[in-house]
């Protein structure tokens, strides 16, 4: 049986049905989405003045990250018009195009989120803290029976809240520490049990990076397997090329806000 | 429509072409416009960065300011990438409820901020 629609626009919406469809689905997405920033909102304002960690984001990395999905966004735009004007090679170069940009956020994404998973804090018994990547534990390391070292490259300071506002601070001066598991009250990395910005950014980051992987296997069936169809009906697979995208340009969307709000604000 | 027709009917135009495909489709004009959103994606980025290395402004400010800019890289990634600005009425609908409740969700979070239970002890 075949499904009606998938060319021509229906006459009551003006528009064929897998574009309905995808802006129906991107609306919840705006939805949950939303949701999650208005958590970031209520927790942001909320936080102690003073106590919000900002600068914990590598920016050039963001940025990066932010000029790679654009460029991605404006591809997979061109890989449609190029089905549109009938030219499948352009289409081919433009989609492999897409995907190679967003292996290349997701590889970006993947080394910050490991940045953070080796970033340590240390509060020690003394109640000064260490803070900095890990850079190795002593192969006796045991922090339950309280034997070895662990080194960090990072600082000491007496006062917690030092650690929060980085761009504040100027010329913070690294070196290697090395403490004693004896020493130490509580160690805990970066993940998202740390405090609640990184629980916000690892949420909100990973579904997003989530979003971007799911389009990116669309977007690789479409540039492999699915071009089948392109040889048996052009303009179906026009149609689902222009779905793919718009998809692709709501992950941008997505992207465009949460830059600034994880690293810039 | 008529139930008679089939899905066949329904996919295929009179011309045999899709209604879409009968707009002309300029490569070079997009490539262009193309290039054009991508230097302002490039510059609105560089705006937003540089207000966030503002001294002097306090973060209400700031996040304004950054927020304001946001929202013109998403209208430039929204009405040209997306087409937003050359949509059918459906669409508009649609975006016209998801803004509608998008506003309600944002006006509750702020609202919710304000409405403390009595005796509430910050510390």
């Amino acid at each position: 049986m075949e499904i009606p629609y998938v060319v021509q626009p229906r006459p009551d919406t003006g528009i064929y049905n897998a574009k309905v469809g995808i802006w129906l689905f991107l609306a919840s997405e705006v939805m949950l989405f939303g949701a999650l920033f208005s958590a970031y909102v209520l927790l942001r304002v909320g936080a102690v003045p003073g106590e919000w960690p900002h600068g914990w984001l590598n920016v050039t990395l963001g940025t990066i990250n932010t000029l790679v999905l654009a460029l991605s966004a404006i591809t997979t735009l061109l890989a449609w018009v190029a089905c549109k004007t009938r030219q499948f090679d352009k289409f081919k170069f433009f989609h492999a195009c897409t995907l190679l940009l967003a292996l290349t956020f997701l590889c970006i994404k993947a080394y910050e989120y490991h940045d953070k998973w080796i970033h340590y804090e240390i509060k020690l018994n003394d109640g000064t803290f260490a803070d900095g990547h890990l850079v190795e534990k002593s192969p006796d390391f045991d922090l339950g029976k309280k034997t070895g070292t662990v080194t960090l490259h990072g600082r000491t300071v007496k006062d917690e809240t030092l650690l929060y506002d980085l761009r504040a601070q100027q010329n913070i001066e690294l070196r290697e520490v090395t403490v004693a598991a004896a020493d130490i009250k509580q160690m805990e990395n970066y993940g998202p049990w740390h405090n609640t910005y990184l629980a916000l950014y690892f949420t909100l980051t990973g579904l997003h990076a989530l979003h971007i992987l799911g389009g990116s296997i669309v977007i690789g069936f479409l540039w492999g397997p699915g071009r089948k169809l392109w040889k048996t009906d052009p303009d179906h697979f026009t149609n689902r090329i222009e779905v793919s995208g718009l998809f692709w340009h709501f992950v941008d969307l997505v992207w465009i806000f949460l830059f600034p709000v994880l690293y810039l604000m | 429509m008529n139930e008679m027709q089939t899905a066949k009917q329904h996919n295929t135009g009179l011309t045999g072409e899709s209604e879409l495909h009968a707009h002309a489709v300029d490569f070079r004009g997009y490539l262009r416009r193309c290039l054009y959103v991508f230097i302002a994606v490039v510059c609105t980025t560089a705006l937003m960065i540089w207000i966030s290395y503002l001294p002097h402004y306090g973060w209400p400010v700031k996040a304004g300011l950054i927020l304001c800019v946001a929202c013109v890289n998403a209208f430039l990634v929204a009405g040209f990438l997306m087409h937003l600005l050359s949509e059918k009425k459906m669409i508009y609908t649609l975006l016209g409820f998801v803004v509608v409740f998008f506003a309600g969700l944002m006006g509750l979070t702020i609202y919710a901020m304000q409405d403390m239970p009595t005796g509430t002890v910050f510390h």
